[in-house]
């Protein structure tokens, strides 16, 4: 009972810190795709997240400062593309593509010109973000260790949490999101209505590369400390694909998210154990997403007009 | 004005000169990157040259740009048929070990037989692969860009399993398959390796992959299976209409689709690589047969010429890191280059209102913008 306590308290702990960024990614994805964009470009703002959230910690030795500046540079991404597919009317999924090569390009060439490698200088504990409650509860006991394990965590995952219900607030209940699911559904009764559908597909794609950013940077500064090319490694189309499976809702995403992020914990906790390869315990977030979706989930409707390029009429 | 629409205008009816314009503008903004950087854009790009135009340096670009020619060739087929295959990173993985498996289960086969059963096997594992996501499509409604990321992470982690098992892994230290029976090689001999002067890992893939890119023309131009497909990517509504089955259309393009990804994973391990590594990440040939169709305009013959430039860039990087430029330069200028030839749209787009007199008006707005 001790010992399954604890692996669940790992597991669960686990899930969280592996869920954290791709959620941020999630939320990012949904801005773009329910607006009517498609952006396969989410891995490269990461990427570019991860290196500038690093980064500006590792010089200011602030996390905070670096977390945001991760979005901002994920947000910098999300311009380019918004450019391209918004203002240029560009094929949305090449430009992603562009995005997913000019992202990692960038910064780690910036990582050799900065460091004179690959690899940035790993952050020491005061760079990283904090952890929340953290030596709140008594480690010596069995519950203890299991609320030290699963509460005091991140500060970045309560937040994403929060962004996760601020979202699906913007989303359902306000005007301005209201105005951004019908640009996704029908630009062009949109534009008869007075919205400035360019104007709103634009933001939504520069919001959707700002929380990219951000979960990029949550790579580099919660689960691991330094950035290498190696830290963002498909993450980003998981994102995606968690927007796909929760229907592109956030709350949906929430719990694709939540799936894999929990798969990636139970990876931690079987890993220890030589009886199943490793290589096939890494491999069941995918097939359980593939089983959920053919015996729960089905078709996922896609927002109308995503994918189309949307060109003002005079 | 007059000069700047007939310029427009001439970028738009030629799609190669404006994708010769957006390698120009990659090729701009690397060195830009190189400038900024405080290196000398001469010798990177000098560097890059050179390494390229000695005969033993083309025939590595050969050599590098089988794989991305016939992984390119495989999406470029989807992108015709209206599917979007980003599975052909899976279907890669999966072909080249099903070629490794095929050669080391018969390894005292002779060359004639054990090298077409190669091919088959690999195409024929891809082809499963990518028939698998249209099944999961048609019948279940299950959007294939999600399965698709899905099956290349479990084609990745199988793999690495398989690549592990007991009389698949290397018995030496090497986190890798044994090398693949010698049969199964397309190396060119030693001998002529040696008296030629050309790369170590010169191959026979280089004529199929000749072979396929016409193979893929035919099919896509001279067939009435081409008509269909290309009916359902123009139009799947229009061709449902016709009396076509739209849900085998799918099947087929991306079987087909996924033969050719997993042919081209079976070239790589036939020819350059003779084995395959347990990998930390995946290695993106089927991300970058996107990329190469997309700079080949989706033709054959242009995806052809793409995948070597491909080569030739990639084999090019590698050698950058001798004047200290860094080999993600070549990311950098491959990915303006998508990003340019992503936006060719505006072109065509200026071009379609042109012709259409009453919304010419915007159309010479849109020009300026």
């Amino acid at each position: 009972m001790t010992d399954f306590i604890n692996s669940l308290g790992i597991v669960l702990y686990a899930t969280l810190i592996y869920a954290t960024p791709l959620l941020y990614a999630a939320l990012g994805s949904c801005f773009s795709e329910v607006s009517g964009v498609v952006n396969i470009g989410i891995e490269g703002m990461m990427t570019a997240g991860a290196f500038t959230g690093t980064v500006v910690a590792y010089f200011t030795g602030n996390p905070w400062i670096g977390f945001i500046c991760g979005g901002l540079a994920g947000a910098l991404f999300g311009a380019l593309h918004a450019l391209a597919t918004v203002k240029l009317g560009a094929d949305q999924t090449i430009a992603g593509t562009a995005i997913n090569m000019l992202g990692p390009g960038i910064v780690i060439m910036l990582a050799k010109v900065l460091f004179n490698s690959t690899d940035t200088i790993p952050l020491d504990a005061t760079q990283k973000i904090p952890k929340l409650f953290s030596g709140m509860f008594d480690t010596t006991t069995v519950w203890g260790r299991f609320f030290d394990n699963v509460f005091a965590n991140y500060v970045s995952t309560y937040l994403v949490f929060i962004a996760v219900i601020v979202v699906w607030f913007v989303f359902y209940k306000t005007r301005f999101g209201l105005r951004l699911r019908a640009c996704g559904e029908h630009p062009q009764a949109c534009e008869t209505l007075g919205i400035n559908v360019i104007g709103m597909r634009f933001l939504c794609v520069v919001i959707s590369g700002f929380l990219a950013g951000l979960g990029g940077a949550c790579v580099t500064m919660t689960i691991s400390t330094q950035f290498r090319p190696i830290s963002i490694v498909g993450q980003g189309f998981i994102a995606i694909a968690a927007v796909i499976f929760g229907k592109f809702r956030p709350q949906g995403a929430l719990i694709g998210c939540l799936l894999f992020g929990f798969c990636s914990g139970l990876k931690v906790v079987l890993g220890g154990s030589s009886l199943v390869s490793m290589h096939l315990i890494s491999m069941i977030p995918y097939v359980i997403t593939i089983l959920v979706l053919m015996l729960f989930v089905g078709r996922s409707r896609v927002p109308a007009a995503n994918g189309k390029p949307y060109v003002k009429s005079k | 004005m007059k000069e700047k629409k007939s310029f427009l205008t001439f970028i738009s009816e030629n799609t190669f000169i404006h994708i010769l314009l957006s390698i120009l503008l990659g090729f701009l903004v690397g060195a830009v990157f190189l400038a900024i950087m405080g290196l000398s854009v001469g010798a990177a790009y000098g560097r890059l040259i050179n390494s390229v135009t000695s005969l033993k340096g083309f025939t590595y670009v050969v050599v590098y740009g089988v794989p991305y020619i016939v992984a390119g060739l495989s999406v470029a087929f989807s992108f015709k048929t209206g599917v979007f295959n980003i599975g052909a990173e899976g279907q890669f993985v999966v072909g080249a070990m099903g070629a490794v498996v095929t050669s080391l289960l018969l390894p005292s086969l002779p060359k004639f037989l054990l090298v077409p059963l190669c091919f088959l096997a690999a195409m024929a594992v891809g082809a499963f692969w990518g028939i698998l996501v249209a099944l999961l499509k048609t019948k279940r409604g299950i959007n294939e860009v999600l399965s698709m990321i899905m099956f290349n992470w479990i084609a990745f982690y199988l793999s690495n399993y398989i690549a592990g098992l007991p009389g698949i892994k290397n018995e030496g230290s090497a986190e890798a398959t044994k090398n693949i029976a010698e049969n199964a090689s397309l190396l060119f001999s030693k001998d002529y390796i040696k008296s030629a002067g050309v790369a170590p890992t010169f191959n026979w893939g280089f004529i199929i992959a000749i072979l396929i890119t016409l193979l893929v023309w035919m099919i896509i131009e001279k067939t009435t299976l081409g008509y269909e497909l290309k009916a359902v990517g123009a139009n799947k509504y229009a061709a449902e209409y016709g009396g076509i089955n739209v849900n085998r259309s799918i099947m087929t393009a991306l079987g087909i689709s996924g033969a050719m990804a997993g042919l081209a994973g079976a070239l790589l391990v036939m020819g350059m690589g003779q084995r395959i590594s347990i990998f930390s990440s995946q290695e993106g040939y089927g991300f970058a047969g996107i990329v190469v169709a997309l700079i080949g305009c989706s033709n054959p013959f242009g995806v052809f010429v793409a995948g070597l430039f491909y080569g030739a860039l990639i084999y090019g990087g590698s050698k950058l890191n001798l004047v200290g430029a860094p080999t993600q330069l070549i990311n950098v200028i491959v990915g303006t280059v998508v990003f340019f030839i992503s936006i060719s749209t505006i072109f065509r787009y200026v071009r379609y209102l042109k012709r259409d007199p009453a919304k010419a008006k915007s159309g010479k707005e849109g020009a300026k913008a």
